[in-house]
């Protein structure tokens, strides 16, 4: 494409199908703690 | 939903609901705002897209090139990465019948601190109560409950916190040992942490952190006239020049690797960029300076007059850190952690930090609360490790607790990067768990602006993955 570039990035509506395993760290949105919130995580399956 | 917002000479689109982020021209930047009535309207087709656009008379492109761009847009939305609709919100009543398991215990191993940081939600480690060390027997009994109630979860948290856990290291120890002997014979796999202000840690800790902890996170501001003014010795002396040669040290035997630096930054020191490179500088390479969250009353309160500048703090480390990043001497700060390929799933970013529901925090003598920021908050208390969590109801306060729940939180953008913010947050400040805390949500949408600009500056000539590009090869 000339005009867009496109990141990768991960299809949230595919992860609706695929995801849910639950076995991601607990993230702390505060991140008082463990300095772990949602949106700074990897999913523990891609890894 | 699209978010769109320039950084740093870059255009940046986000498509919320797919979580697809693209770098555009200007002619895309311009036209997507017109194109975008259209599509919540329902009108996809081609023509006549193409022409509303042309006859826009603010976009001054060249009719052939205003074609190829929007048929570039359509061509996206076709590959559900522009405009994509928001699936979610239906899916929230199945969302809100999950069964749940705990996986994550926040062991508050002493009530008691050898600091007495300015800033401290526990003040000064003791949680409105009394001073107290966590017994092994009290930690035993929350480790048999974290493993019975954890379902087939295999992977188990437990951190260590306080106060300052240093202060009640054998009982650290002896739980640590307990845990491993649980692990075999249930299936599970221990991920222990450790928060510490340094002020105990020597070589034998450090040995036992660095075999035992999966993270360490070590409380340190920044620069020494920041850190020793909100982080004191009951004296009043500073704690900097004592504990910055056991981080580094930390950190050197971590390979810089699996710690955090972690720092607050308040209003007393709202250039607080010069403390991240001042970490960086020390040679720190895993950085974390997060704003301090405290009542108005406070003279470090973060105010609403702050955010402009704090805002503008933000951008100016982004484009440091994309300097040193270039020049080979880059380093991570926690806050602008994107992983925008290998992030979260829907149900993650739904559910939030877990707390009251995954996550329960342990007091000394075993109560347990939704998180370390409830503690000492009666009407929270949850139960005890003996007879498990008697309060169900406040549990499913908390498991209804998403982002479909909160109407401020519905509409904006950053939704599936910050799930909702933080629930105790949003209880002290708006008396409502259901509300949000609008300063913590100004600087989080600036902070997921700066991230993505960040992967955006770094990605340069990599690979780019439309899947509309894809489809147009095939």
């Amino acid at each position: 494409m000339k005009h867009i570039k496109t990141l990768s990035t991960r299809d949230l509506k595919e992860s609706v199908k695929k995801g849910g395993c639950g076995e991601c760290q607990t993230s702390c949105q505060s991140a008082c703690k463990t300095s772990c919130t949602v949106g700074n995580q990897s999913c523990e399956k891609l890894k | 939903m699209i978010h769109q917002y320039k950084s740093n000479d870059y255009n940046i689109v986000m498509d919320v609901n797919s979580g697809s982020v693209h770098i555009v021209d200007d002619i895309v930047y311009d036209m997507i705002p017109l194109v975008e009535p259209l599509m919540n309207e329902g009108i996809k087709d081609p023509e006549i897209i193409k022409a509303a656009v042309l006859n826009l008379a603010n976009i001054p492109y060249p009719d052939e090139v205003i074609i190829e761009a929007v048929e570039e847009v359509l061509a996206l939305e076709k590959a559900g990465q522009l405009f994509s609709p928001d699936i979610y919100e239906n899916a929230v009543f199945d969302f809100k019948n999950r069964e749940t398991v705990v996986k994550a215990l926040c062991l508050h191993i002493a009530h008691d601190c050898n600091l007495a940081c300015k800033y401290c939600f526990a003040e000064e480690g003791e949680y409105h109560g009394r001073r107290c060390h966590m017994s092994y027997e009290v930690g035993k009994k929350a480790l048999d409950f974290l493993v019975a109630h954890s379902g087939n979860r295999i992977n188990l948290e437990v951190d260590f916190f306080g106060g300052e856990p240093l202060m009640n290291y054998q009982v650290v120890k002896d739980l640590v040992a307990y845990g491993r002997s649980l692990e075999a014979a249930h299936h599970k796999k221990f991920r222990f942490t450790l928060t510490t202000n340094g002020v105990l840690l020597n070589s034998d800790m450090l040995e036992f952190i660095n075999t035992e902890m999966s993270n360490v996170v070590l409380s340190l501001d920044g620069r020494k006239e920041v850190h020793d003014r909100m982080r004191p010795f009951r004296g009043g002396q500073g704690s900097y020049e004592m504990v910055v040669p056991k981080f580094i040290e930390t950190a050197e035997s971590r390979n810089q690797e699996n710690y955090y630096i972690r720092g607050t930054f308040t209003h007393h020191n709202l250039d607080f960029a010069e403390d991240v490179l001042h970490l960086n500088d020390l040679g720190f390479q895993q950085i974390s300076v997060e704003p301090v969250v405290a009542s108005d009353k406070e003279s470090y309160a973060i105010k609403e007059m702050d955010l402009p500048g704090i805002k503008r703090e933000y951008d100016r480390l982004a484009l440091e850190m994309i300097r040193r990043h270039k020049e080979g001497k880059g380093f991570n700060f926690f806050h602008f952690m994107i992983d925008l390929s290998g992030g979260p799933c829907v149900a993650k970013r739904l559910s939030g930090c877990g707390s009251g529901t995954e996550y329960l925090a342990v007091t000394p003598w075993g109560d347990l609360y939704p998180c370390h920021q409830f503690v000492g908050d009666e009407e929270f208390l949850m139960g005890n490790v003996e007879e498990g969590i008697i309060r169900d109801d406040i549990r499913n306060q908390f498991k209804c607790c998403n982002v479909y729940a909160k109407d401020k939180c519905k509409k904006c953008f950053a939704r599936f990067y910050c799930s909702g913010g933080c629930a105790a947050n949003a209880f002290h400040f708006k008396g409502n768990m259901n509300d949000v805390y609008d300063i913590g949500c100004e600087l989080q949408r600036k902070r997921v602006e700066c991230a993505i600009m960040i992967k955006a500056a770094l990605a340069e000539e990599e690979v780019f993955d439309s899947r509309a590009d894809r489809q147009s090869i095939i």
